[in-house]
């Protein structure tokens, strides 16, 4: 269950291209799996910007010597994030978290490779702490445009028994997509679950290559949202139920953790044909 | 009563505040023949049927929880990207997304009943019949303190032509909904801004029937992306909330008001504060909704209550109804004192004023 917490902001500072901020939260550290996400007031509280930003939680603290804390990571895009990116410590930061469903933790020691896109492995590093602790073998994979978009490489190294870095540029790693040197590091790892977490298009390719392989794949999707608490219903995307059936479901609330073969990545932006309740379908009644 | 119309309080209630203690004002407000704890409501569309709401406080504290606009059959809404951020607002374009009635009535009412929460139930249809079997559809339910009629829907049997921009089919899907409701549950239309004279629909639909009127929803907006050079929304158009539109929403109030001054008003608009309750209260509105604030803000319904019967008891009202369309009565006129009637000497000629020399 989520709380609304009036915050405190403790550091905030540069890591290549982003910024991580961490927020002292009272009550949401403690109740923060990976894969939850944290929706933060932009602008204060006369703020023209009324919608909240949702990030990904990095890592959280339930004892900090000044309580708990939350970090997320995020970089300036708009007027919004560029306020953010302004805070300095001790300043107030209305937050709302944990949100959404967390990634789901196998239940025995087996193989996980994690797969990031940009800082889409911000949620990724707590996991491969949480699955290396329960006996599993983590093995990265981290993909970015540059050198500078690259998050949390030092510590997946030091997770990690495998790691693959790919950048667009070639400015680090081996130059290229992460879709190009997953097949052969799944091989490799004899890979069992996959994670992921970055750009829909890289979900949609780790899905792909994960399923042509039969290895059960999570992913986190990022889709744009108003409230983060599942009363707005603009985060839509088409996802196949256990029956089999499309609806259109909020990824806030019902993800941002998905199974990658339920998500269908060709329709996402439209409501396809067959999903319940399509207005295509009420109108041929 | 004492007005003290300067008063300007920075108002700054916390719900994490344990001492804060509501001040004592009377905040009951009647809607039709229904009475209710307080004024403040949810608004239909912006807290899905109240269950996400309630993890943030007890929804059963509000006056009533508006739902979100349910049709007959389930519906999968139009395409994203659905919302665009606007200047102190936003631009939505859902379609109705929702379960459809039965499943409505079944899980989301049968929970707001469960809970002690007054439910308004917002029912949509795309023609008078499905408004009626809609209707029809809410008798004998539990937990029904209201029904709010969306007529801001495109009726397929017109052309797609928004019922509530035309009287006659306003009138219709009123007077369908009257006839097909469990008798005793106020039947509210919510009318749209966008029309030449929104007291010309105002008149038709309590002509037809209805127990009171919903006080705005949303302006048909647009947004064009210059990345894309394409319109933001998948919808194209969307309708636009938030404080952005407030006044236009308190100028509704007004006007209905003035032209319908016994018919009562759910006003909403934008509304962020307790203060802004006030201001719709003041324009006409006999109770308010809280909408898009909340998507920035979970716990604003709650908040707008605390800070509104701060705002009441500070201005000296005892109640809620003293307040309503106080705003209409006229002006006081400042009457410029009489000259001293005693005494009938000159007034003495104004000297100049003298300076001191330059030193």
């Amino acid at each position: 269950m989520p709380v609304q917490v009036q915050g405190e902001v403790l550091s905030i500072r540069r890591i290549g291209a982003y910024h991580a901020m961490t927020v002292v939260a009272p009550g949401m550290a403690e109740l923060t799996r990976p894969g939850h996400f944290v929706a933060v007031q932009v602008g204060g509280r006369e703020s023209s910007m009324l919608l909240r930003r949702a990030f990904a939680i990095y890592d959280v603290k339930e004892r900090g010597v000044y309580g708990g804390t939350v970090e997320f990571i995020f970089s300036v895009h708009g007027k919004g994030t560029a306020w953010l990116a302004e805070r300095r410590p001790q300043d107030k930061l209305d937050l709302v978290g944990p949100l959404g469903k967390p990634f789901r933790l196998p239940a025995d020691p087996v193989n996980a490779t994690l797969v990031g896109g940009g800082y889409g492995s911000a949620p990724l590093l707590p996991l491969a702490t949480m699955l290396r602790d329960r006996g599993c073998k983590v093995g990265f994979v981290l993909g970015a445009g540059s050198a500078d978009r690259l998050f949390g490489q030092l510590d997946a190294k030091r997770i990690a028994t495998t790691i693959e870095v790919t950048t667009d540029d070639g400015s680090a790693g081996r130059q290229g997509r992460v879709s190009d040197v997953l097949p052969e590091l799944l091989d490799r790892t004899a890979s069992d679950v996959v994670y992921a977490c970055g750009p829909m298009a890289m979900l949609r390719a780790v899905t792909a290559i994960s399923s042509e392989r039969g290895i059960p794949c999570q992913v986190a999707v990022e889709e744009s949202m108003a409230c983060g608490i599942g009363v707005c219903m603009t985060c839509v995307l088409p996802v196949v139920g256990d029956d089999g059936l499309t609806r259109m479901v909020r990824s806030c609330v019902e993800g941002p953790v998905f199974l990658g073969d339920r998500v269908r990545w060709d329709d996402v932006g439209t409501v396809p044909e067959d999903v319940v309740g399509s207005i295509t379908a009420q109108a041929a009644h | 009563m004492s007005l003290r119309p300067d008063t300007k309080t920075e108002l700054t209630v916390r719900r994490s505040d344990e001492v804060f203690r509501r001040p004592d004002v009377d905040l009951t407000t009647k809607l039709g023949s229904v009475t209710f704890p307080n004024p403040v409501f949810t608004a239909s569309g912006c807290a899905a049927a109240g269950q996400e709401l309630d993890q943030f406080f007890d929804i059963s504290e509000l006056g009533g929880v508006v739902t979100k606009s349910i049709m007959l059959n389930a519906r999968s809404g139009r395409p994203t990207p659905r919302m665009a951020e606007t200047p102190s607002g936003m631009l939505n374009s859902i379609g109705l997304q929702g379960p459809g009635i039965d499943a409505f009535l079944e899980k989301d009412l049968a929970w707001l009943a469960q809970r002690g929460a007054r439910a308004v139930v917002s029912i949509a249809g795309g023609s008078v019949d499905d408004y009626a079997k809609l209707a029809t559809k809410l008798r004998g339910q539990k937990g029904l303190a209201m029904i709010e009629v969306n007529i801001s829907c495109p009726n397929v049997e017109d052309r797609g032509q928004v019922f509530a921009c035309d009287p006659m089919a306003s009138a219709s899907v009123i007077q369908a909904v009257k006839r097909s409701a469990p008798s005793g549950v106020p039947v509210f239309a919510k009318l749209s801004p966008d029309v030449t004279d929104i007291t010309a629909i105002a008149e038709a639909c309590v002509g037809a029937g209805a127990d009171g009127l919903s006080l705005i929803n949303t302006l048909l907006g647009m947004v064009i992306d210059t990345d894309t050079m394409r319109p933001a929304l998948g919808g194209v158009t969307g309708g636009l909330s938030g404080p952005a539109i407030r006044p236009v929403a308190v100028r509704c109030v007004w006007q209905v008001r003035q032209a319908l001054p016994d018919v009562p008003i759910l006003g909403m608009g934008g509304i962020r504060t307790g203060l802004d309750a006030l201001e719709f209260i003041l324009a006409g509105a006999n109770a308010v909704s809280v909408g898009t604030t909340v998507f920035g803000d979970p716990s604003a319904p709650i908040r707008v209550l605390d800070e509104l019967a701060v705002a009441l008891a500070e201005r000296g009202f005892g109640s809620v109804a003293e307040a309503v369309g106080l705003a209409h009565r006229p002006p006081l006129v400042h009457v410029p004192e009489e000259p001293d009637p005693v005494g009938d000497s000159e007034p003495e000629p104004r000297r100049p004023p003298t300076f001191e020399e330059e030193a």
